[in-house]
């Protein structure tokens, strides 16, 4: 028989004097193959029009649905209530700030986070439009792109120990963007600027290891792995750094 | 009233609003894109298959070249569109790849040496040169003569905007994302700019600019069922219809996929097919070919999903509880093309059907998918009826698409028109000065603000949004979906007109404060119901069949009288609007002929062309 299933949602709406942090119970009868992206949609449509959450493309591409579901942050969109208790609780991630109910603002937090990691190619070369595109090995263009699958949900950095308590720590998913270029020969940045991004312990020596990221990561990515990485080649650089002139190479 | 001022304001932060904004901060001018949704979640990032150019690298490619895609382009159009566009796309085709590997898109490369394609669902070997090792390769799309579609994996939409993203935060480019574009600020001349509703905040604001870009992408979501994200409402088509001058282009020229998954119309990429997947009728029977001996599942997506509803119609679809559908079939391909190649296709199956796509079927059926129509623009991208408004990528009618566009071309041409449309707007940028008319502006916001204002009071009616746009779901899906007769379209456009009056009377059962969802889609049904009726009634007065645009009671592709494209502007009152018509091309390279697929009879044009 189809179950009632029972939602307890984060309702605050900083827009409304009135309005105080709560806890709200919604029930809502479980239909087939039904997402939580459906039962939301639902719930506002049905019960009550002010609930605030995001959806963009409802398909697990774009990270826009990420939320804290019975403890643990995730892809709305991806959840599938047959999966889930008949109780279900969903809290807005953490760290972000807040919009309202279970919407936070992401934007402006990767925006910083671009800035600080520079995640763009660097290059002196420029661009000429009449010349044959430069050669890449097929394997290696895979690699980056394994590494430039990240959708920026911010489940990682939600489920972060470390960023919770340091607000300047740049989280998995910087990490993982910095070694995304540290292996694509077309941006040209040396090991020594990396490090001044990176080796900190606002970056990789900032991370206490305690896995959640990867384990939260919609998408798989070995997010422990780039870590492991970047710390072998930072503390490197950092030992290079200390070489006498003579026998560094950079 | 805050007032943020810009040079070049982009309304939309996908693939095309980012890569006209590149080209304008490249050129010394202070940029703003607005965007619903932080940049990386537009809708470009679900583009999974590729961008077509005519690179020829890969063996399956060889001899590809401009004018081979610039014939697929156009028979894929039905010939509806602009051959001087379609000319320009795909000259400018190559470059723009080449551009996005330079800044750091990952293609996926030329491997050398004997390799096992697919084609119609059997094996072939082919063997990729050794001198064109590391190139950017290709794989197989609908409509194509050659394989020319670049891709990194399947996530070519997601490689590209983190891309285009990543240079627009170098480049300066300032992005607002939850902000929505709510009115136009003009005179009936000239555009200034765009007034705005914070989503975080639902405060408006004003922003002016010397140049505004409309770049919103699709508007798929006037219909149910729909691969579009669910902001792909069409606002900016709205916005812009809402001046009375703006012109909406071949509104009708909507575009169904074949491979919507059931329930929940989640797009699986057309790459499925040309990599080798074949369709399935309720017998696992594969029908196509009897259809289209020569192409079969790879004709183009109107010809497929016409073929798809025709079969269903026959009692072959299967049933479920979701309605008929058909069976997408890519067991064969094997673990490591599914796994790997097609692992987008193959988490989407099991995280949203739970099935296993190596050795179960895929539920398929054609959903509404993209809109060729858009902001009329002319070549270089500059909207008809107000100057300084730009329009590109999905949000345009630029027009190389015409009724039919080919998977591969649309997200191809965000980056190219949006390189063309860039350097236009830098050149108008360089050239002209705007006056900000204040009195403009204040009435802009003035009017928005009103709009809040009754409809918080609640003195407009106590109509509720939701139940107005579920029943123009119902009635553009009777009227205007994949086959199309003069007495539904008929029925549907009355239908809508009643919508049209009662989204007039909106209230809201919320307290519509602060980023309030509900205030949002109040503010916007009347509008999509207005593009709705530009869909009903430009198909409802097109009395031809044309790529996609099939018309049950007039099923030739009439190029003597209909060989033109369909312009709306709506009048300030109306409840209907007001269509005009152009020539759809002013040039011919290739005059109107057979496409070689999708059968259909045609009436030649005759020595004057069409209205
Ligand atoms: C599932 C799917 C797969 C696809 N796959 C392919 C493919 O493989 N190959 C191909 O060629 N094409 C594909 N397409 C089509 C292609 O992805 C789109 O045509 C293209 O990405 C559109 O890009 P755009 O920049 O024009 O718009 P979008 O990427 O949709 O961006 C629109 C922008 O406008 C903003 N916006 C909208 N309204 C407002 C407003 N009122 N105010 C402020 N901002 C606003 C949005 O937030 C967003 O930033 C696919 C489409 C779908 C639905």
């Amino acid at each position: 028989m189809a179950r009632t299933l029972r939602f307890n949602i984060f309702r605050y709406n900083p827009r409304n004097p009135a309005s105080v942090a709560h806890m709200r119970e919604y029930s809502l009868g479980e239909t087939e193959s039904m997402t939580l992206f459906i039962a939301l949609n639902r719930i506002r449509e049905e019960q009550d029009p002010s609930l605030q959450f995001d959806f963009c493309c409802r398909a697990g591409i774009c990270g826009a649905c990420a939320m804290v579901v019975n403890g643990k942050p995730g892809l709305a969109c991806h959840t599938k209530t047959k999966d889930m208790p008949g109780e279900i609780s969903l809290m807005p991630l953490p760290f972000f700030k807040l919009v309202g109910d279970l919407s936070v603002d992401t934007g402006s937090w990767f925006r910083g986070m671009y800035q600080k990691v520079e995640s763009w190619v660097h290059t002196s070369k420029t661009f000429d439009p009449a010349a044959e595109e430069e050669r890449m090995d097929n394997e290696l263009a895979e690699k980056i792109y394994e590494l430039d699958r990240c959708i920026e949900c911010g489940c990682c950095v939600a489920a972060c120990g470390t960023a919770l308590m340091r607000e300047d720590f740049l989280g998995a998913v910087a990490l993982n963007r910095v070694a995304r270029f540290l292996i694509d020969p077309r941006d040209e940045r040396t090991e020594k600027e990396y490090f001044d991004v990176v080796g900190s312990d606002d970056g990789v020596f900032g991370c206490m290891g305690l896995l959640a990221c990867e384990d939260v990561c919609p998408k798989d990515i070995p997010l422990q792995d780039q870590l492991g990485m970047l710390r072998r080649k930072m503390a490197l650089a950092a030992v290079r750094g200390m070489l006498p002139k003579f026998l560094r190479k950079d | 009233m805050q007032i943020i001022q810009t040079d070049l304001l982009c309304i939309g932060a996908g693939l095309a609003g980012e890569r006209v904004a590149i080209e304008a901060a490249g050129n010394g001018f202070s940029v703003i894109c607005l965007s619903l949704v932080p940049a990386r979640r537009s809708h470009s990032s679900a583009a999974q298959g590729g961008m077509q150019a005519a690179l020829g690298n890969c063996v399956m490619g060889e001899g590809d070249s401009p004018d081979v895609h610039f014939q697929d382009t156009v028979k894929g159009s039905d010939w509806g569109c602009d051959q001087e566009v379609a000319r320009l796309f795909v000259d400018g085709g190559p470059i723009a790849m080449r551009q996005m590997a330079f800044w750091g898109v990952p293609w996926n490369r030329v491997v050398p040496g004997e390799h096992t394609y697919y084609k119609g669902g059997k094996p072939f070997t082919a063997i990729e040169k050794q001198e064109k090792e590391g190139l950017i390769t290709a794989r197989n799309f609908g409509g194509t003569a050659k394989w020319r579609t670049c891709y990194t994996s399947d996530g070519t939409g997601h490689a590209v905007l983190y891309t285009l993203d990543n240079k627009a935060a170098q480049m300066g480019v300032e992005v607002h994302d939850k902000t929505e574009a709510v009115a136009l600020i003009h005179d009936g001349e000239t555009c200034m700019g765009a007034i705005v509703r914070c989503l975080k905040t639902g405060e408006l604001r004003a922003y002016l600019a010397r140049a505004t870009l409309v770049a919103t992408g699709g508007f798929g979501r006037i219909y149910r069922e729909s691969t579009n994200a669910v902001i792909n409402d069409g606002g900016g088509l709205i916005v812009a219809l809402d001046t009375g001058v703006a012109m909406l282009g071949n509104m009708e020229a909507v575009q169904f996929h074949p491979t919507g998954i059931v329930p929940t119309d989640i797009l699986v990429t057309e790459g499925c097919r040309g990599d080798g997947g074949t369709l399935l009728d309720v017998n696992e029977y594969r029908f196509m070919p009897d259809y289209e001996p020569e192409k079969a599942e790879l004709a183009s997506r109107d010809v497929v999903s016409r073929r798809m509803t025709e079969h269903m119609r026959k009692g072959l679809g299967v049933k479920s509880a979701y309605g008929d559908h058909l069976w997408l079939d890519i067991r064969h391909l094997g673990e490591k093309h599914i796994r790997h190649n097609l692992r987008e296709v193959d988490e989407i199956c099991q995280s949203f059907l739970g099935r296993d796509p190596l050795y179960q079927l895929i539920p398929v059926r054609p959903t509404q998918h993209y809109s060729m129509g858009g902001l009329r623009t002319n070549k270089d991208g500059a909207a008809y009826g107000l100057k300084g408004l730009f329009s590109a990528g999905e949000a345009a009618c630029w027009d190389m698409h015409g009724f039919n566009r080919l998977g591969g071309n649309s997200l191809a041409e965000t980056i190219v028109a949006g390189m063309i449309v860039g350097g236009k707007v830098v050149e108008f940028l360089a050239g002209t000065d705007t006056v900000f008319k204040t009195k403009c502006v204040r009435e802009a916001f003035d009017a928005q603000q009103g709009r809040i204002d009754r409809l918080l009071a609640g003195q407009n009616g106590a109509e509720s949004a939701y139940a107005i746009r579920d029943a123009m779901f119902d009635s553009i899906m009777v009227g205007a979906g994949i086959f199309r007769n003069g007495r539904d379209l008929d029925e549907c456009v009355k239908t809508l007109q009643v919508l049209h009056e009662r989204a007039g009377r909106v209230g809201l059962r919320s307290d519509g404060l602060g980023a309030n969802p509900e205030q949002a889609l109040a503010l916007k049904i009347q509008g999509m119901v207005k593009l709705a009726l530009c869909v009903a009634y430009g198909a409802l007065m097109r009395t031809e069949s044309r790529g996609a645009h099939t018309r049950e009671d007039f099923p030739e592709r009439n190029d003597r009288d209909w060989l033109s494209r369909t312009l709306a502007t709506w009048k300030d009152g109306a409840d209907l609007p007001t269509l005009h018509y152009e020539p759809a091309t002013q040039t011919f390279e290739i005059p109107p002929g057979d496409r070689g697929y999708g059968g259909g009879k045609i009436i030649p044009m005759q020595t004057e062309q069409g209205r």
